[in-house]
């Protein structure tokens, strides 16, 4: 099945900077709508508002985690199935295992560039 | 022997027991003897009694001069002027660099605005520059978060030397009033080096401008 490249992605970090990035990264791999937020309880606030086809997020944020959104959105049944990227400096095994048992599809160790991104958008939502 | 001499009863007591054994006492008949006589001091004090005591007043002498050590290298001057400076350096090289990285961002993004009017070769190959800097820029975030590491341990520092001085109260006191005399004398002394401060924190810094006035008010 085709990749809906309309489909709406939220952004989530901490840093504008990196917002901005991966923005411009995604709007050059054809996917133009993009909304962002910058922390876990505003990103989950804004899933719970609108269907997004997949999330990109940061893991280290305040007040609310990548890590806790994640859990957040695998425990609730109207976003439960929601395609869910980690994109984080934090590069340590225990943290991919964490995140893989909270239910993350895929995960990106920063700083990353723009085949990576391709490759692990590819992996969660099929080729493009 | 001086101190057997100095003590009539553990010289009388050494010379019975020489006299019993008949010949000279060895080192270990001697060290029991007085340990038998320590054991009969005033008071209850036994050999290990003593023993205990030397310990702790060697072990206090040994922290009263760490204390005079540690006073003598001023811990307060060291949290409030060098470990404070430090993190708002480190800060200002986080805005700065977040800074920096935000206006290339602009002109990356400009710039991908430009290409998509322009005729390929020269659209793809744009692109793949402007795509460059988007990924070269995630140096920012990475650079920002290791260097909020280095100021979270050094606030940890700054916290633990802040106990520090509160128990060392008197003594950093006396240190930092001995510093500010002998600071007196070489004030006079500054040479260039001294004036070598490095970038400074927007607050102390005069931009260009004022630079400018300040040299024509030379004039």
């Amino acid at each position: 099945m085709a990749v809906d490249m309309s489909m709406p992605i939220l952004i989530v970090d901490d840093y504008k900077t990196m917002l901005r990035i991966i923005r411009n990264l995604l709007k050059q791999l054809g996917f133009e709508n993009v909304d962002d937020a910058s922390d876990g309880s505003s990103a989950l606030q804004k899933l719970r508002e609108k269907e997004y086809g997949l999330v990109i997020s940061d893991w280290n944020m305040e007040p609310m985690t990548g890590l806790q959104l994640l859990r957040e959105v695998r425990a609730d049944k109207s976003m439960q199935d929601v395609p869910f990227i980690m994109v984080t400096a934090e590069s340590k095994k225990e943290n991919v295992i964490a995140a893989r048992q909270a239910g993350v599809n895929n995960y990106i160790v920063k700083p990353f560039n723009a085949a990576t991104l391709k490759q692990k958008i590819a992996s969660v939502l099929g080729n493009f | 022997m001086t101190f057997a001499s100095e003590d009539p009863f553990l010289s009388n007591r050494l010379a019975d027991a020489v006299a019993e054994a008949g010949q000279p006492l060895s080192r270990e008949q001697v060290a029991e003897i007085i340990s038998e006589i320590v054991g009969t001091m005033e008071g209850d004090i036994t050999a290990l009694d003593l023993k205990v005591y030397q310990e702790l007043q060697s072990l206090a002498g040994y922290i009263e001069a760490a204390r005079a050590e540690i006073a003598s290298i001023r811990p307060s001057e060291l949290r409030d002027e060098y470990i404070s400076s430090a993190t708002d350096e480190l800060d200002a090289v986080v805005d700065a660099t977040e800074d920096a990285t935000g206006r290339i961002l602009d002109a990356a993004e400009q710039i991908q605005t430009i290409a998509e009017d322009v005729a390929e070769p020269a659209q793809t190959k744009l692109i793949e520059l402007v795509t460059g800097i988007f990924e070269a820029s995630n140096f920012q975030d990475i650079t920002g978060q290791r260097i909020s590491k280095v100021v979270r341990a050094l606030k940890h520092i700054e916290s633990k030397i802040g106990v520090l001085v509160s128990a060392l109260g008197e003594e950093v006191q006396r240190a930092r009033e001995q510093a500010a005399d002998s600071s007196g004398e070489t004030a006079a002394k500054q040479n260039d080096k001294e004036l070598l401060n490095g970038p400074q924190m927007p607050d102390n810094a005069i931009d260009q401008d004022e630079i400018d006035r300040l040299m024509e008010s030379f004039d």
